[in-house]
């Protein structure tokens, strides 16, 4: 089981949070806290793997995370789950966020959290992992997107106009995560299907 | 009216959406706080309006603020609102903010349970999904019982994309609604062979988890679980199916041994890292499930070792730290084949990564033997010196006293070198475990008591320096170790040289800086060492140090009776006012030192931690029971207001005090002590908690003196080196010494050399460098031997240990939504499903105890009503299930039946990997052996001709059969004594003026003799399958298959020509249809020959059977072409091939001397059947069995007569039939309980038939 899957920033800020298990919110900022300390005191080449992610559940859990440009991707996850098969489950996330934010970067996820909460759904559900295909995790988001898109309609029009006003100025960081620069020896999982 | 639409949407568009929250949250760094609460009041004002986007786009943002750590519980209601919207768009957003926020306690989530209801189906698919993967997140019990019935039904959901979200989540409705498991587990099960892979992969994930929790349930899907394993390509289905035969196989060592060679091609063939890597860890699993019993077990560790050896050299450190997670599993029971690689494993104690360093920590803590035990530590010292300050370090030091202390010291050789150790490690500044080491300090010193005087000079020598400890820094978890120090100098003082010395250390004013705890055991242990000095000046002439000793403490205790701390305070005015009395007396010349020491005298023995726990409780001591008759509830509510009572009653309470009886005193005493053990002021974990004063049996302890050839002081600083060095000498005396005798100096040179090449020593060869005594943990008398019971009772998954194989009871249905009416007629095909074979089958019960006459007419309204259901499916999900759930629930019922059920004993069979074979079988039963073996030898090669013979002619005219019937009825009675084949004399006999094409009826209120059944019909054609499967073995050939041959007789009943039939089964796990070389596993089978208009011909299929224990039934179709003058169509029929247990059997004669020594031999498992209503003669019922069930008459006298069969696996199946008054017993022995079992229950349907 997945307990919590966290992605936050190198400076600990919060991007996207799931947790499968119900907190309070004090408590997931703490364990979001926490584990921004264990994982950010790491180097960059030592395992991804820590044990004693004490807030949640306890010495049963791991947790798994990779570090991608600004952005730490972080699961938390119980002995059912296979390491190495996360590790990969990751990759896979940031490499169907890529796909569908086009060249994903900090700023994508700041911005579009609900969109990053769909895709992710459609990864894991309820702490299970629903499916690992990237196809047709995307191939689902898309259908999806198309959906809102048709029944946003002439109504939407004129709101989708107003926030492309909003967006000219936006972007104020430098759009890359660039999942690619940081060559990631991924443990070759040939039929991820 | 889209006018207004687009006006809203304008008057929108100004609003806030996500976007604008965030940026202005950006914008805002400073005051983020403040411009966030107006975005709340700002959100608050928008779900007040009417406009349902405008809510959305609220709830939007409230679950961005949400994962800012802000509460949005408040909008929960507004929440449900948006969830609810018909828009797919701002119901996903509901959605999201819903699984983001709701939990149990969300008191709006019982609103939800219709509109969640509506959403599962909805006709569009992402509305299901959306409505699934929020209540994925939120669902409650509440919930899951509501739901659990919809969800189960979107598992048969025709779109793959529902289905396996609906497989995810019912492991969620089971943790909440632990009834929901076992109806929807069949269910469940069939989704593991869904086509779709992601479904399947769902599937194997909730089975996967379910079954980590409580494996012993799922153990019979192993055979499943075997053959997805073997099939699947999906390295995610694999890893978890591998991990959980991981979860399996201590459950089932049988289990393991079929896994292991799967296991080792995976390893040796996968290129996939994380699959090799579980297979690694599910192998070592097994290996120690196995403890012994494999041939190649060194084998496939060494595989393990050497792969893993590759993971932890590999550069990823990912892989590093896995290897040595893994290595750490196969230490526990392989510590050899691990510690081969101890370089490798040192190595990894210099890596830069943490994480890997403790790894290697905890793999040495295994691979510690007496021979390396000091090297090893002496490596962990250096890196305790490198390692400053970091937790780390803390680390290193626990596993250093945690590697020393395993097993009672099982490794320490020389524990003057362990104390110098601990000695050492007092010098790390700032560790957290000061209390370890002074907790390992007084164990060693307690229990070995050889090491005592040593122990002692080397804490009087802490003690003298205490000020290292405790000067330069306020992080003063080290001086706890003084506390150790103290007590053992006190304790045993009189191994002290210069007690007075360390008195005086104890007594200086700065010990007032430490901790109380530690001031009040210096003051306590002051007193004991005064007692000693006391005692070593007794008998001199002059008493002046004595009178000196008196003097110093009556100085320097005032300074503790000031103390802040009480237990200083008043251990120091007690010893203060003792040592004033004492220096009185010694004034007066008066030899006090005998009664001073007799305040500290006896000896302390350590408890095991448990021991408390293991104190049985005295026969007759009910703790729960009131002592005192409590004051009824009334009266002290009437009473209350009396203050005057109140007191009366706090005086009742303690009169109850006192009339505590002694075993009760006692107990409180042992729980004070526990109590003391827990508290801090206490020793905690260590046994000197308290003393006992007349522990018998000390004496009994031998006491081994020092071996002085060791010094006792070492001078230096790192003096567990000089252990060290030493150790080697020793060890290269000994082994010297034991060789020849020659002059005492060449040999030890000698020995020197030959330090270098010679060979590893033998654990054996090592001797302490002194004898140790290392006393054992006392235990209470009758200590209880349970174990202790660690399981949380608050453990979620301990509802789901369920019981997956017994059939379902009529109260385990899942809840339906009964009470609207149009919910039965709706084509939801699963309520119907549920609830009509349940009702039928509770008809079908009541019918068995009916009478005869009675159940006739029931079967017939039955099988009516049956006829009457339009729905093709409900049909079949009757035919598939009801008999088997009606046998299986009739077997509950007698009590004699045996209780394996069927999956149980067919995992039994997938496991036993090679059966039986017959002569292993016969030589189990010796006595009968040559009897039996000749006559069943001649069965069995006759056996396969003679129905052949009768095949083709067997098909004949009802009519033909009733005659047949009332011949072979006159005849039997004629030769009641005829024992063996004269069935099938009959059926050669009836079939010689037997006519071709003939139409069984299914209805004939009495059965005819007939060995063929109908199959299956349509207009077109008719199948017709002999029952009695014609069988041979030919185990000689295939190693545990046996081949079942099964002639199927196709008629042509339409006017039009049939060709191309096709004939073809799905494969069971146990049964396979024998197909051409080269024929994939789904392809059908051309029958050869066409079927002209009202022919009728016969072909044969070949099957492959494994299991021969359980009836087996395969769905099978036969496609043909119908070909009529003007046009052909292409036809396909549906049947089902059911292989009872009964056609595996084969009739054999068996002499009734050997039958008695079958019998005798105690091999035979027993059952028994009962049989009510039978009214047909006794000869005749004896036929039926003969005929149907393949038996043999062994004897028969009146209403009594043994029966013989054999199986085609050499099984022995022997009944006694005893009839009395229309009732028939039939006990049972075979030595397959479940194949008889089986056999019964098939006896039994054949008599409810007629």
């Amino acid at each position: 089981m997945i307990k919590a899957i966290l992605i936050f920033n190198n400076h600990g800020k919060p991007r996207m949070s799931k947790f499968y298990e119900h907190y309070t919110e004090d408590t997931e900022q703490q364990i979001i806290r926490e584990t921004f300390h264990l994982v950010s005191k790491r180097d960059e080449n030592v395992c991804n793997f820590l044990e004693g992610g004490l807030l949640i559940g306890g010495s049963e859990n791991k947790l798994i995370y990779r570090h991608y440009a600004t952005l730490y991707f972080v699961f938390c996850v119980d002995s059912s789950e296979s390491e190495l098969g996360i590790l990969d489950l990751i990759q896979v996330f940031v490499e169907t966020l890529d796909k569908c934010f086009e060249n994903v970067c900090e700023l994508d996820l700041i911005f579009h959290l609900d969109k990053v909460h769909n895709i992710l759904a459609e990864m894991v559900m309820g702490g299970m992992v629903l499916e690992t295909n990237m196809s047709e995790i995307i191939t689902q988001v898309e259908a999806q997107g198309k959906m809102e898109k048709s029944e946003a309609g002439i109504a939407g029009a004129p709101a989708r106009a107003v926030s492309a006003v909003k967006n000219m100025n936006l972007p104020e960081m430098p759009k890359n995560i660039n999942i690619g620069d940081i060559s990631i020896k991924v443990p070759n999982l040939p039929s991820f299907k | 009216m889209a006018l207004k639409i687009v006006k809203g949407s304008i008057d929108r568009m100004f609003d806030k959406n996500l976007q604008d929250l965030v940026r202005g949250i950006r914008n805002h760094k400073e005051d983020e706080a403040k411009y966030i609460s107006t975005c709340i009041d700002e959100i608050k004002q928008e779900l007040k309006q009417d406009n349902i986007a405008v809510k959305a786009n609220a709830v939007c943002k409230l679950t961005y603020l949400q994962m800012l750590g802000y509460d949005v519980s408040w909008a929960a209601f507004n929440i449900v609102e948006v969830m609810s919207s018909s828009k797919f768009t701002y119901k996903r957003i509901g959605y999201l903010a819903a699984s983001q926020c709701f939990h149990e306690g969300t008191d709006v989530i019982m609103l939800t349970t219709n509109q969640i209801r509506k959403d599962l189906s909805s006709p569009h698919q992402y509305d299901t999904g959306v409505a699934l993967t929020g209540l994925s997140c939120f669902v409650t019990p509440d919930l899951a019982r509501d739901l659990a019935n919809d969800i189960m039904t979107l598992m048969s959901h025709t779109k793959p994309y529902i289905r396996k979200k609906a497989v995810l989540i019912m492991y969620k409705v089971f943790l909440k609604y632990p009834e929901s498991l076992r109806p929807a587990f069949p269910r469940l099960k069939e989704k593991l062979e869904d086509p779709d892979p992601g479904v399947q992969s769902a599937a194997v994930n909730v089975i996967c988890e379910l079954a980590r929790r409580n494996p012993k349930n799922y153990l019979s899907l192993a055979p499943l679980f075997f053959k997805l394993m073997t099939s699947s390509t999906n390295n995610w289905v694999l890893i978890k199916i591998i991990k959980l035969f991981g979860a399996l196989t201590p459950l089932e060592p049988r289990l393991g041994k079929k896994m292991i060679e799967p296991l080792t091609n995976l390893i040796h063939s996968t290129s996939a890292m994380s699959l090799l890597y579980e297979c690694v860890n599910t192998v070592i699993a097994v290996l120690i499930s196995l403890s012994s019993g494999m041939p190649n077990h060194s084998a496939s560790i060494q595989l393990c070792v050497q792969k893993l050896r590759i993971l932890i050299e590999d550069s990823d450190q990912n892989l590093k730290y896995l290897g040595l997670l893994a290595m750490s599993k196969i230490l526990k029971t392989h510590p050899k084949s691990v510690q081969s690689h101890k370089d490798l494993i040192l190595q990894c104690l210099d890596d830069k990564d943490e994480s890997i360093r403790l790894r290697a920590l905890d793999l040495l803590y295994g691979m510690v033997s007496k021979k390396n035990l000091m090297e090893i530590v002496k490596k962990l010292m250096l890196h305790v010196d490198k390692a400053e300050g970091t937790t780390y370090r803390d680390e290193l030091l626990t596993k250093i006293i945690d590697i020393c202390s395993q097993s009672n010291y099982q490794y320490i050789t020389n524990f003057e070198w362990y104390i110098s150790i601990l000695v050492e490690l007092t010098r790390l500044e700032g560790t957290r475990h000061g209390h370890l080491i002074a907790s390992q300090m007084l164990d060693v010193a307690i229990r070995v008591k050889a090491i005592r005087g040593f122990a002692v000079a080397q804490m009087a020598t802490l003690l003298d320096n205490a000020h290292l400890l405790t000067g330069n820094t306020q992080r003063n978890g080290i001086c706890e170790v003084l506390y150790a120090a103290a007590w053992i100098c006190g304790e045993f003082s009189e191994h002290l040289e210069e007690p007075m010395q360390t008195l005086e250390a104890m007594l200086r004013p700065k010990v007032a800086t430490l901790p109380g705890h530690i001031q009040a055991v210096y003051v306590q242990n002051a007193a004991k060492l005064f007692a000693t000095v006391l005692r070593k000046h007794e008998g001199e002439t002059d008493s002046q140090a004595a009178q000196e000793t008196s003097q110093l403490l009556i100085d320097r205790l005032p300074l503790f009776v000031q103390s802040a701390n009480l237990e200083v305070q008043e251990r120091a005015s007690c010893i203060l006012q003792l040592v004033k009395y004492i220096q009185k007396l010694q004034q007066k010349n008066v030899e006090v030192a005998e009664e001073v020491t007799a305040l500290f005298a006896g000896e302390l023995n350590p408890v095991a931690p448990k021991a408390q726990k293991k104190v049985p409780i005295p026969e007759g001591l009910d703790l729960d029971a009131w002592i005192n008759e409590p004051p009824s509830e009334s009266e002290s509510e009437d009473e209350k207001p009396k203050a005057v009572f109140t007191k009366e009653e706090h005086k009742h309470s303690r009169s109850r005090h006192t009339e505590v009886d002694e075993k009760e005193l006692a107990r409180r005493r042992e729980a004070r002590k526990q109590e003391q053990a827990n508290n801090p002021f206490y020793i905690k974990a260590s046994p000197s908690s308290q003393k006992v004063y007349d522990a018998p049996g000390v004496e009994h302890i031998p006491v081994v003196q020092i071996d002085l050839s060791v010094p006792l002081k070492v001078p230096g600083v790192p003096m567990s080196d000089q252990y060290l060095k030493l150790e080697e000498e020793r060890r290269q005396k000994d082994k010297a010494e034991r060789k020849k005798k020659e002059k005492k100096k060449k040999r030890e040179k000698r020995g020197k050399g030959r330090k270098a090449d010679s060979g590893p020593e033998s654990e054996e060869d090592i001797r302490p460098a002194h004898q140790v005594d290392i006393v054992t943990e006392e235990m209470p008398e009758n200590a209880l031997p349970s174990d202790d019971d660690d399981k949380d009772p608050n453990d979620p998954h301990k509802a789901l240990d369920i019981d997956l194989d017994k059939p379902l009871a009529d109260s385990e249905k899942l809840p339906v939504r009964t009470h609207r009416p149009e919910v039965l007629k709706s084509p939801a095909e699963d309520r119907v499903h549920e609830s009509i074979p349940q009702e039928t089958k509770k008809r079908s019960g009541k019918e068995k105890k009916e009478k005869k006459k009675g159940k006739e007419k029931d079967r017939k309204r039955s099988k009516e009503e049956k006829k009457k259901k339009k729905h093709k499916e409900v049909e079949e999900e009757l035919l598939e299930s009801q008999p088997e759930e009606a046998v299986q629930s009739e077997e509950t019922k007698e009590a004699a039946a045996p209780p394996t059920s069927a999956e149980a004993s067919d995992l039994d069979f997938w496991l036993c990997s090679a059966p039986v074979p017959p002569a292993a079988q016969e030589e189990t039963a010796p006595s009968s052996a040559a009897a039996v073996d000749t006559s069943s030898a001649a069965a069995l090669e006759s056996e396969p001709d003679e129905p052949k013979d009768a095949e083709p002619e067997d098909t004949k005219s009802s009519k033909h059969k009733k005659k047949k019937q009332k011949k072979e009825k006159e005849e039997k009675e004629k030769k009641k004594k005829k024992r063996h084949h004269h069935h099938h004399h009959h059926s050669d006999a009836g079939g010689e003026d037997s006519v071709q094409n003939g139409t069984v009826e299914e209805e004939e209120p009495l059965p005819p003799m007939s060995n063929y059944s109908l199959l299956a019909e349509n207009s077109y054609i008719k199948m017709m399958k002999e029952d009695a499967d014609q069988v041979y073995d030919i185990q000689g050939n295939h190693q545990d298959e046996s081949k079942v041959v099964v002639s199927v007789i196709f008629e042509n009943k339409s006017d039009s020509f049939l060709k191309s039939m096709e004939f073809n089964v799905m494969d069971s796990l146990n049964s396979k249809l024998q197909r051409p070389e080269g024929a994939g596993p789904h392809d059908s089978l051309t029958v050869p020959f066409q079927l002209p208009p009202g022919v009728s011909n016969e072909a044969r299929f070949v099957f492959s059977v494994q299991s021969i224990v359980m009836p087996q039934k395969l769905k099978g179709t036969l496609t043909f072409i119908v070909k009529s003058d003007e046009s052909s169509t292409h036809e396909k029929l549906d049947f089902k091939l059911h292989f009872t247990c009964t056609s595996y059997l084969i009739t054999t004669p068996c002499y009734s001397d050997a039958y008695a020594k079958l019998l005798e031999s105690g091999d035979l498992k027993g059952s028994s059947l009962r049989l009510e209503g039978i009214s047909m003669p006794f000869h005749h019922l004896l036929a039926r069995i003969c005929f149907h069930h393949h038996f043999s008459v062994v004897e028969r006298i009146d209403s009594c007569a043994s029966m013989y069969s054999r199986s085609i696996q050499g099984h022995h199946v022997c009944l006694l039939v005893k009839t009395s008054d229309q009732t028939v017993s039939i006990d049972a022995k075979c030595d397959e309980p479940s194949l008889l079992g089986n056999v019964l229950d098939e006896i039994k349907q054949t008599f409810s038939k007629c």
